[in-house]
């Protein structure tokens, strides 16, 4: 992902120090850049050695369906990315499983393997990280 | 976690996923136009005064007075400016930006 | 304590780049250091030499490298998020520079507070 990246450059070090971060998806896709833009940021994470998670809630569930068709509106589809994710070993994405009813969803629907979480587990998530990032 | 909220509540649904989140010693602090969640008498309120008895809740003063908002501000709410919003990120261990 | 600070917005369209400056401003009165503040989405546009507000407005631009020169904050604009808007090396403004994103999860390493302003 060089074209992401412009080159990783390590000016201080940050060996040794291992942090949690995790990424808060809570926008669809497409009608904004965000989604895009944050999983280049994860892909970037990747490289860092951090303990990184992904959360998906609200609508940022919509990120990860399956079927995504993106030709006709002449813009990439980047939903094969998360499946490529697993390869950057970052396999802790989670799923809000109020988000996903409430939009009619199931776990079969998602295009990558998810761990559905409760609100409550999702807060827990939240608390016990480091840095929190959402797009 | 300083949980801090930016959209108005009757604009989109970020106050209330944000509420629905916090943990045993979280913080909201309510900015932008997020402080039309700090109301008084808004469909709202309810929520937020519900949230203030487990959860200390701040707006911030600057972004309340340009709106005019100042002074329909719910009981309990602290209002903080931008050394107190620095004091908030000192003191909690995270923030977390709802955006 | 030190400081980063992630923009996800341009100037004058959203509010977060103000709240932003007035953080960092605040931040540094208060004696803590704000070591990088990293422009991503369109807060990559925070970063354009080219931008001319009318006088009678505050100059987002400016003030930023009024800011960073003054206290020795590393103003990092997205390489990748500049490109797709057009901010290049040749309309970037003075104390500013653009880097990879490496450098956004390095400042959520290094700085105690990682402290994100969007929309």
């Amino acid at each position: 992902m060089t074209e992401v990246t412009g080159g990783i450059e390590m000016e201080e070090d940050t060996s040794g120090k291992i942090k949690k971060f995790l990424y808060i998806n809570r926008k669809a896709p497409y009608g904004t850049i965000y989604a895009l833009e944050s999983l280049e940021v994860v892909l970037i994470a990747a490289a860092f050695d951090q303990d990184v998670s992904l959360a998906f809630l609200d609508d940022g569930v919509y990120q990860i369906i399956k079927g995504q068709h993106t030709r006709t509106i002449d813009v990439k589809n980047f939903s094969p990315t998360y499946r490529a994710l697993e390869g950057y070993d970052i396999e802790k994405l989670y799923v809000e499983k109020e988000s996903m009813e409430v939009r009619g969803l199931k776990e079969e629907d998602f295009i990558v393997p998810v761990k559905v979480i409760s609100t409550q587990e999702m807060a827990d998530l939240m608390e016990s990280q480091d840095v929190v990032l959402s797009f | 976690m300083l949980h801090t909220v930016n959209k108005s509540p009757t604009e989109r649904n970020t106050l209330e996923s944000c509420l629905k989140h916090l943990k045993k010693g979280c913080a909201v602090l309510l900015i932008e136009d997020g402080v039309y969640g700090a109301l008084k008498g808004t469909v709202s309120t309810k929520l937020v005064e519900q949230a203030l008895k487990h959860h200390p809740i701040y707006a911030l003063y600057p972004d309340l007075e340009a709106r005019g908002m100042q002074d329909r501000v719910i009981d309990g709410i602290k209002l903080v400016d931008y050394s107190g919003f620095v004091d908030l990120a000192v003191e909690y261990p995270s923030v977390q930006s709802w955006l | 304590m030190k400081f980063g600070i992630l923009i996800n917005e341009g100037p004058y369209t959203h509010e977060a780049s103000d709240t932003a400056y007035l953080f960092a401003k605040a931040a540094i009165e208060k004696g803590h250091k704000v070591s990088r503040v990293f422009f991503y989405h369109d807060g990559v546009y925070n970063s354009s030499r080219l931008t001319e507000p009318p006088t009678d407005d505050r100059h987002i631009v400016n003030r930023w490298q009024k800011l960073a020169k003054d206290h020795g904050i590393d103003l990092v604009v997205c390489v990748a998020a500049a490109l797709r808007r057009g901010i290049k090396d040749e309309n970037l403004q003075e104390g500013f520079r653009i880097s990879g994103l490496g450098q956004l999860i390095e400042s959520g390493i290094q700085s105690d507070r990682l402290v994100t302003f969007g929309d």
